[in-house]
């Protein structure tokens, strides 16, 4: 299992998925991030997924729980830069991300999280 | 025509890999392959968790107008679906997901044929054609 790597720059802790993710994975970010959070004090997570060609229901429940279990640590999870085939693939398996805020990359992201959108 | 092995999580990621590959040599658009890739991955996994393993094969076919399109069967013998309307229904799961995967799945490909028995396992054969 492929562990997806997490940068704090700032109050943010960034994520860039460059991998082809399996259950586990996504299972391990979820926690890794939790510990991060926990350890750094962290105010807000940018998930960049430019690099994922498709989510899933499992993925997309798994950035949801996400950005609820951020919250619970006084943080805000911005996902950022889907692809279009992936946005229109999510609506029409019935996923909505609700509860998780998006971006249309991690520019717009940041700003998002800084309150500067 | 291949025939893939779905016993772990990284079959699963190989399946989907598998299924990109053909579904763009079959010419589908970028959006049919996302959502057939997806299908692939619900469907895969439901193979794996549900039907505790079993196998995928990914083939080209021909529709009677010529048109090509990719047929993916999955394939188990476990435990099977007891009801199958109920397991279609959006939001119904057997465990702790969303109840998402079978519905979804079937809205992500243009065929959709699912046959269980309980206690004799289950296959799902999916089809998307080109445009």
């Amino acid at each position: 299992m492929e562990r997806v790597p997490i940068v704090k720059i700032g109050q943010t802790l960034f994520v860039s998925i460059q991998i082809d993710l399996e259950d586990d994975s996504v299972v391990r970010l979820q926690e890794d991030l939790a510990d991060e959070l926990t350890a750094t004090g962290a105010r807000g997570v940018i998930i960049d997924i430019t690099a994922v060609e498709i989510v899933d229901s499992f993925i997309g429940r798994m950035l949801t729980m996400i950005g609820s279990i951020s919250r619970l640590f006084d943080a805000e999870t911005v996902i950022v830069g889907m692809r279009p085939a992936v946005a229109i693939t999510l609506t029409e398996l019935g996923l909505s991300l609700r509860g998780v805020r998006t971006a249309l990359n991690a520019e717009k992201g940041l700003r998002l999280l800084n309150g500067t959108a | 025509m291949d025939e893939l092995p779905i016993q772990s999580g990284d079959d699963v990621v190989r399946v989907r890999q598998q299924v990109r590959i053909v579904a763009a040599d079959c010419g589908l658009s970028l959006v049919d392959q996302t959502k057939l890739v997806t299908a692939a991955s619900e469907l895969a996994r439901n193979t794996l968790v549900h039907g505790g393993g079993g196998r995928a094969r990914v083939e080209v076919v021909k529709s009677g107008n010529g048109r090509s399109g990719v047929k993916i069967g999955f394939t188990d013998s476990g435990a099977g679906i007891p009801d199958l309307d109920l397991a279609l229904t959006d939001g119904w799961s057997s465990g702790n997901g969303l109840g998402l995967g079978l519905s979804g799945a079937r809205r992500l490909v243009d065929e959709f044929e699912l046959a269980s028995e309980p206690g004799a396992g289950t296959s799902v054969v999916v089809i998307k054609w080109s445009r």
